[in-house]
């Protein structure tokens, strides 16, 4: 007999105030507070967060690899969007 | 705890053209590999079949020491114990939630393990008889482990990579506690002495097969070390793991069981005596008893926990069709 499908969902941790919510794995529950449950046991047995999320990884889009050069490439030529393409004189000091 | 050259890869003999060319050049720039990226077939089904043998050992590396919990000797041991086999199952989760992402489903994964189709470390086929032997396997079989994994914290497939990070962190304390046990032995009694040796000399050679068959002999081989899912040699690693285990078993006074085993004053290395490998090979195919005895308390785990599956997707389902009904 196969085992049935129990659904997968990602697992996000913030280790502590301050810092954002990470994506940390995933695990398999039946529902959202069994899902909450295995994340603990699994991904914070070392003290490792103060807080945890888990989102239906069904409920994911993601962007396509493929399209990468498409989505990304074009940010890399403007190089003007970064502060040390502009000249400031060394006298003037940090700014 | 624990990895091993059983794996070896697929023959990259379909040409998948340009792709191909452009996925190796990827893997030569050091470039990490995700998911939902464009990969050669084969190299998908190594890493999922590698990856998935990882984590049934995980999981049935817990049978051997779970067989000593209740009779651990002291509270100390027993807490120490208890949240080792703990770590190796959520490992063993780590790695099915890797696998996965290579577009196995876990179901898929676990039912092949106890169909008996699937293989796991031959180390897990030897039985624990003594208390010590909870000892070695920390200080040898997690140590032999840590080899082995340490480099996959490189490994060309993201998710296998991180995984493996998880993995190592974790990994330190299970082969001090080992070694704690040892040196506790060591230290006691003459018998408690005895015991410690009789586990280094029952489990010594096991261990040294677990970094696979000798370079000379192993398929593939360099397949797996051209995409980056293997960086060094299984007799690399084994002689790595000898070199760092010799002086700390004669520190506590152990010898090992090898009459062969002398250090090279040239090169400082630790020279080992022939391994048996035909006792490998039957070990893996799961031959003898304690192989079988794995997959029974498998199944029965298994069967036990169906009622609990069962009843979590009917809850679930039925505060779902709630929530649709308000």
């Amino acid at each position: 007999m196969s085992t049935p499908p129990t659904p997968l969902w990602e697992v996000f941790i913030r280790s502590r105030n301050g810092l954002a919510h990470r994506h940390v794995g995933s695990v398999h529950a039946a529902d959202a507070t069994l899902a909450l449950h295995a994340a603990r046991d699994v991904y914070t047995r070392r003290g490792e967060g103060l807080s945890i999320w888990v989102v239906p990884s069904a409920a994911i889009t993601a962007s396509d690899p493929a399209e990468r050069d498409m989505l990304f490439e074009p940010t890399a030529s403007k190089i003007y969007r970064h502060p040390t393409f502009y000249e400031v004189p060394d006298e003037v000091g940090h700014m | 705890m624990y990895s091993q050259g059983l794996n070896t890869a697929e023959p990259d003999s379909v040409p998948d053209g340009e792709r191909a060319v452009r996925f190796q050049a990827r893997i030569d720039a050091e470039e990490k590999i995700e998911p939902n990226d464009w990969m050669p077939e084969a190299y998908r089904r190594t890493l999922v079949r590698q990856i998935s043998q990882h984590a049934h050992s995980e999981v049935v590396g817990m049978l051997p020491e779970g067989n000593w919990i209740t009779r651990a000797p002291s509270l100390r041991r027993k807490a120490a114990l208890l949240a080792k086999v703990q770590d190796e199952g959520g490992h063993g989760l780590y790695l099915y939630a890797a696998a996965e992402t290579l577009g196995v489903s876990r179901e898929e994964l676990v039912d092949q393990l106890l169909a008996g189709k699937a293989k796991y470390s031959s180390i897990f086929n030897y039985p624990t008889l003594s208390w010590a032997d909870i000892g070695a396997i920390g200080w040898l079989v997690d140590g032999a482990a840590i080899m082995n994994q340490i480099p996959l914290c490189r490994c060309s497939f993201g998710p296998y990579a991180r995984a493996m990070i998880r993995v190592c962190k974790e990994e330190s304390f299970h082969q001090r506690q080992g070694y704690e046990i040892m040196l506790t032995l060591c230290r006691g009694t003459a018998a408690q002495k005895a015991m410690a040796q009789d586990a280094l000399d029952r489990w010594w050679w096991p261990c040294l097969m677990m970094f696979g068959p000798p370079d000379s002999q192993s398929l593939h081989s360099d397949t797996s070390m051209k995409w980056k899912i293997k960086r060094f040699s299984n007799d690399g690693l084994r002689q790595k793991f000898i070199d760092a285990t010799v002086p700390q078993g004669h520190f506590i006074g152990l010898s090992f069981p090898d009459p062969e085993l002398r250090q090279d004053p040239a090169t400082g290395h630790w020279e080992h005596g022939p391994i048996d490998w035909d006792e490998f090979r039957r070990v893996v195919a799961g031959g003898g008893f304690t192989a079988q005895d794995r997959l029974e308390a498998r199944r029965a785990a298994h069967a036990e926990g169906d009622w609990v599956r069962a009843a979590a997707a009917a809850h679930a389902a039925k505060r779902a069709a709630r929530r649709n009904a308000a």
